[in-house]
């Protein structure tokens, strides 16, 4: 159980880590749209960005809604990103 | 349209609850320079803009504001977490806790609701993109007297990251600014407005 958590921590910061520097291309791109290493850069961040959020979803349920690939829907499950790692009990 | 992604934008893990600096971090929830004026101002400022590149960086960095409202919310969850109402008192929350509990809700760290007058939408991109970059200072410059006070590390790292983001944004506001000014006369940038006068 404690390897999972572990696990799934691990794959999270992955997709983090990819999703930050999308993110921060993305701004680059909008203002540089003919920089051919930056948009190499953003391929190459981009295939790494969807493969890290393929293995954390493998673990963990989906990071958006239409990712649901299982017949239960576990979206709904938590912890929710704002409650850090609080494990809460639902009454 | 938008989806969520169910992550933070950057991860906020913080242990130690401190109601103090719960609300000194709420304005940057829906303070004068917070993330929701923020999102609010990019996203609305959009509509007028006639240049394809000013539309992009308002709608992404519009967006980077709205998961950055988020962190912020999470830190100011995380801080106030398990308190009771005599700790929350004796911090200084107390009147927001009267009105809000442990809820997220936007005003300033002085008490000021949040209000749509702490951000223009001019309708005219030169003066509009000035804002911007203004905007973006006035974040950073909150954000380095959050990081003066804070001494919590769980708390410090987060905000920093969010300081940091001000910088890149005001770096792609500028270029996104000089872009604009070469679509018009540059002898008179003000000639006319681009977003709403007919060039004749």
């Amino acid at each position: 159980m404690m390897k999972d958590q572990e696990k799934k921590k691990q794959l999270l910061e992955q997709v983090d880590q990819y999703g930050f520097a999308m993110d921060d291309i993305l701004l680059y791109l909008d203002t540089h749209p003919d920089d051919r290493h930056a948009i190499e850069y953003f391929r190459c961040v981009q295939k790494s960005y969807h493969d890290a959020v393929k293995d954390y979803e493998s673990v963990s349920g989906p990071l958006t809604y239409d990712h649901e690939s299982e017949d239960v829907w576990n979206w709904i499950e938590g912890p929710w990103p704002w409650e850090g790692e609080e494990t809460y009990v639902e009454i | 349209m938008w989806k969520y992604e169910k992550r933070l934008q950057y991860p906020v893990k913080i242990s130690r609850p401190n109601a103090q600096m719960a609300l000194f971090i709420a304005s940057q929830y829906g303070g004068p320079d917070g993330e929701m004026g923020a999102s609010m101002r990019y996203l609305s400022q959009r509509y007028a803009m006639p240049y394809n590149m000013a539309k992009a960086v308002l709608t992404d960095i519009g967006t980077e504001e709205l998961a950055h409202l988020e962190i912020v919310a999470a830190i100011i969850h995380q801080l106030t977490k398990g308190l009771t109402a005599q700790e929350i008192k004796d911090s200084g929350l107390g009147a927001y806790y009267i009105d809000h509990a442990a809820g997220i809700w936007p005003q300033a760290a002085g008490g000021v609701p949040f209000q749509a007058t702490e951000f223009q939408s001019k309708g005219d991109p030169i003066t509009d993109l000035f804002e911007d970059l203004a905007a973006e200072q006035k974040a950073r410059s909150t954000y380095d007297n959050i990081l003066r006070v804070v001494t919590d590390p769980e708390v410090c790292d987060p905000i920093r990251y969010l300081r940091q983001r001000e910088i890149a944004h005001f770096q792609r506001f500028g270029e996104a600014l000089r872009d604009v000014q070469e679509h018009l006369d540059s002898r008179n940038f003000y000639d006319f407005n681009p977003a709403f006068d007919k060039k004749s």
